[in-house]
């Protein structure tokens, strides 16, 4: 049986334009902020595990925020998630058999 | 298309046995799977990378300042689709037009930079797809995500060609909406591989 649904923002809750300038800030300082301690010598001991933080903290403000995962089905969420596992299951076993350290 | 044909057939699109859009879960389930493809292609430049017997290498060629650039370019675009989109959703048709330009022609700078990118590393460094293990990865890695990006302009402008000719109308904004998912994905690939390929050190 079939049942119909809409597509607007105000059913999903998504955020309003005030909201995506916000991210696209928050996004551009994180940017800012991973070519800074890029430069810095300082950083040079923490440098990669801060450089994968902050490319987390931005792959995760987009999927959430402008590609609506927080405020649409889980099933959307299950789907993807479930690609990424994969990737990054196959990129890691991958990596310990043949990155050198 | 009139008035009448397009209600009906976004009447049609929305008919689902899961309560859910059947065309936004395939998208999801595409982009799964292309989180597969982009992973084996950055595995596989992070394996070869340092393996390269002649030069040029990374710390010979890549600019940081230039990508960064370009990395804040296509960022940019991610906020102007989703602008995009809200302004359909709203019925604004004039907005939406103005915002999915927008989108599409910072994808185009975008594309620019990465052939001017491609040309200096080829006639400055001699780097090319069969120069070294570091050109091969490095090109087919970035040639294909510029190759997304490509595809994605095309369907932008296609959208807002639609839109001229009265086949996209605020009834249909999902097909933005699922255009909108394709870009922003080519955005957060592009997130890896800036910190992936162009900043963390080997």
């Amino acid at each position: 049986m079939s049942t119909s649904h809409q597509t607007t923002a105000a059913e999903h809750g998504h955020p309003g334009a005030a909201e995506y300038v916000k991210i696209a800030v928050i996004l551009s300082i994180l940017t800012m902020t991973e070519v800074a301690i890029w430069y810095i010598p300082a950083f040079a001991a923490i440098l990669t595990p801060a450089l994968i933080v902050l490319s987390i903290a931005k792959f995760t403000l987009v999927v959430m925020f402008y590609m609506h995962l927080k405020f649409d089905s889980r099933l959307f969420s299950g789907v993807f998630l479930w690609g990424l596992f994969v990737a990054i299951s196959i990129l890691l076993t991958m990596m310990a058999l043949y990155v050198n350290f | 298309m009139s008035q009448a044909q397009a209600t009906a057939h976004a009447e049609e699109e929305h008919h689902t046995s899961t309560g859910l859009s059947h065309n936004k879960i395939l998208m999801w389930a595409f982009l799964a799977s292309d989180c597969m493809f982009f992973g084996t292609l950055i595995m596989t430049y992070m394996i070869y990378r340092n393996r390269s017997v002649t030069g040029p290498y990374p710390r010979d060629v890549l600019n940081i300042p230039y990508t960064s650039v370009s990395a804040a370019v296509l960022l940019l675009s991610s906020l102007m689709m989703v602008l995009a989109l809200q302004a359909i959703q709203r019925g604004r048709m004039r907005e939406y037009r103005v915002w999915q330009l927008a989108t599409a022609g910072l994808g185009l700078l975008f594309l620019g930079g990465q052939f001017f990118e491609f040309t200096e590393f080829y006639r400055d460094h001699g780097l090319s797809l069969s120069s070294n293990l570091f050109g091969s990865t490095f090109f087919v890695l970035t040639g294909f995500h510029g190759t997304h990006v490509g595809i994605g302009i095309i369907w932008l402008i296609s959208l807002v060609i639609m839109s001229l000719r009265g086949t996209l109308t605020p009834a249909q904004a999902e097909k933005v909406e699922i255009a909108g998912l394709y870009w922003h994905f080519v955005d957060i690939v592009w997130i890896i591989i800036f910190t992936v390929v162009y900043l963390i050190p080997y």
